[in-house]
């Protein structure tokens, strides 16, 4: 395949539309996906790729996520390298088909768009829709700008087509506050990138030369095992993560971690985000840096395998680690996130306070001011040795 | 950095203002966004586009809340939407308009102190364009007011967007830079 965007200086592009290119990039043999806001820019484009003839690819338009996702199971099993892209609604419909394209150990590779479920009907962003579905055994990945977006695509393939991973792998990216921003993003050669990827060699494929069956039933006495086996793998996969990662610096110079840090040097209290929202937090913590408040930043980039050890070595010595949540558990212990980061830091001798903000809900902005104020509250919650169970930012009661 | 804040009106092509300028400036090696108001959007309803330009990487995401410059693609759009809003007295104001800058204060009551250039791009843009449509031609003006990029920077992401057409749309911007008015001037 072409170069079909300009290759080795920055291009202003919809972060949509490169998240696409790199797809075609990566040679996949099937798409199947079913359009809805603001995923729609991605396949659309896909199906404009292949129609073009510059993607030797099937793309099939379903009827509905929950078909999109049973075809990309079907495809997947035949050894077909597979791709599709969904969002809020369209990720809840296929949450049954989730567990399945992860307990057949099918390496699909899926763009969550990240979006608000209804009701009230809302298509703008927040992390709900992901949230519902942490425990559907995906690797789950997180990134903050269009490049990242198009780096961790490259990466989701290998990691996903690994044999010691095998697993599905879900890139996520802000519904419209990254999707639909246009931005500097730089692209590779197809050829480096088709060499970085590989060839997919399923281990076991359906064939009708050789007929097998994939995802019998599995009676009580096996399916424990099945579930561990998941579990190990989903856990093991950290390592071929890693790899990945650092093999793609080494060929293409941007480098990630499954926590990244920001001013964290000498920091006594600490921000927590996940996502496109945290480049503006980025520019908060450099205004309180400058009022001589010692605060850094941690941006979660993995969030299945989730970094337990990680968390706890970075976050534990903190005075206080303020959690910012773009999903409510309704009436439960507060944002998923913020939970699962005390869940890390309970068993320590020594832990910080943990304070939980949820915002950004259904598209509502955070600004640079709130996530400075949300860092003074929390610092007010850590010398008063107390904090509510989670606080919403912005909330009008 | 500047904070750039486009009204239009849904089909008057404002999205698209702010995407050609982005990519004008990337591809000087400089760094730029550009974003629609993320509501829904209909043909003739009053509609939003941001850009931001830099020299260097953006990471603010939040929405733009008080622009450097507010580009007004039809005039009337001034009586339903205030154009000044969160601009400091910095603030600049380009309109589309085939009246004079003193005109539009006074009838707009925009702030004594507030910068205005006019241009008429509505007839510019029939003019070279057959039709009223002045997303490009109005870009012209603002890089005249601003220098905010080199004008033939944007040729490249106009014959991106618009092929056989690009060479028109550059004309009736570069007629758009040399006519646009600064000031009370006219």
């Amino acid at each position: 395949m072409k170069n079909r965007i300009e290759v080795g200086k920055p291009v202003g592009i919809e972060v949509s539309i490169a998240q696409s290119e790199v797809v075609a990039q990566c040679d996949v043999d099937v798409i199947a996906a079913y359009p809805i806001t603001p995923q729609t820019h991605i396949v659309e484009h896909l199906a404009e790729i292949v129609a073009d003839g510059d993607l030797d690819a099937a793309f099939i338009p379903v009827e509905s996520e929950h078909s999109a996702m049973s075809a990309c199971v079907g495809s997947s099993a035949v050894g077909a390298r597979t791709f599709t892209a969904t969002c809020s609604q369209g990720l809840a419909l296929m949450h049954e088909i989730l567990y399945i394209a992860s307990g057949l150990r099918l390496p699909i590779v899926m763009s969550c768009v990240n979006r608000a479920l209804s009701a009230p009907i809302n298509i703008w962003g927040d992390q709900s829709d992901i949230m519902a579905e942490r425990d559907t055994g995906w690797v789950q990945i997180f990134t903050e700008n269009g490049q990242e977006v198009v780096d961790q695509t490259i990466c989701a393939f290998r990691i996903a087509e690994d044999r010691r991973v095998m697993l599905p792998v879900i890139v996520n990216l802000d519904g419209f506050s990254m999707s639909h921003v246009i931005e500097p993003i730089r692209f590779y050669d197809t050829k480096q990138v088709r060499g970085f990827v590989g060839v997919y060699q399923p281990p076991l494929r359906l064939d009708p030369a050789q007929p097998m069956m994939f995802g019998p039933v599995g009676i009580p006495e096996i399916y424990t095992e099945a579930k561990k086996a998941n579990d190990v793998a989903l856990i093991e996969s950290r390592q071929v993560i890693e790899e990945v990662w650092a093999a793609f610096a080494r060929e293409f110079g941007n480098a990630y971690r499954a926590l990244e840090t920001y001013r964290t040097d000498d920091a006594e209290y600490l921000l927590l985000t996940v996502g496109g929202m945290s480049e503006t937090a980025s520019v908060a913590i450099d205004a309180l840096r400058e009022q001589g408040v010692k605060v850094g930043q941690v941006k979660l980039r993995l969030w299945r395998p989730f970094p337990h050890d990680d968390l706890a070595a970075l976050l534990g010595k903190a005075r206080g680690v303020f959690v910012f949540d773009r999903c409510l558990s309704t009436a439960g212990p507060g944002g998923p996130v913020a939970s699962e980061v005390k869940t890390s830091l309970y068993n320590l001798r020594e832990r910080p306070l943990v304070v939980g903000f949820i915002g950004g809900l259904g598209g509502r902005d955070v600004t640079v001011q709130q996530f400075a104020d949300m860092v003074h509250k929390g610092i007010g919650y850590v010398a008063a040795g107390a904090a509510p169970v989670y606080e919403m930012v912005g909330v009008r009661e | 950095m500047l904070e750039i804040r486009f009204h239009g009106r849904g089909g008057q092509g404002a999205v698209t203002s702010a995407e050609l300028l982005a990519q004008a400036a990337i591809a000087e090696g400089r760094y730029a966004q550009a974003f629609p108001s993320f509501g829904p959007e209909r043909r003739g309803a009053p509609v939003l586009a941001f850009a931001r330009i830099d020299d260097h990487p953006i990471r603010l995401r939040q929405q733009i809340y008080e622009p450097d410059v507010a580009m007004v693609l039809e005039e009337a759009l001034m009586k339903i939407v205030d154009v000044e809003a969160g601009m400091d007295e910095r603030g600049l104001i380009i309109v589309n308009t085939m009246h004079t800058a003193a005109e539009l204060r006074e009838r707009y009551h925009l702030k004594p102190a507030r910068r205005i250039w006019t241009v008429d791009a509505s007839r510019i843009a029939l003019e070279g364009l057959g039709r009223p449509i002045t997303n490009t031609t109005m870009l012209g003006a603002l890089i005249n007011a601003t220098q905010c990029v080199r004008l033939d920077s944007m040729k490249a992401p106009l014959d991106a967007r618009f092929g056989k057409i690009a060479e028109k749309n550059f004309n009736v911007l570069k007629r758009a830079h040399d006519e646009c008015c600064a000031g009370e001037a006219r």
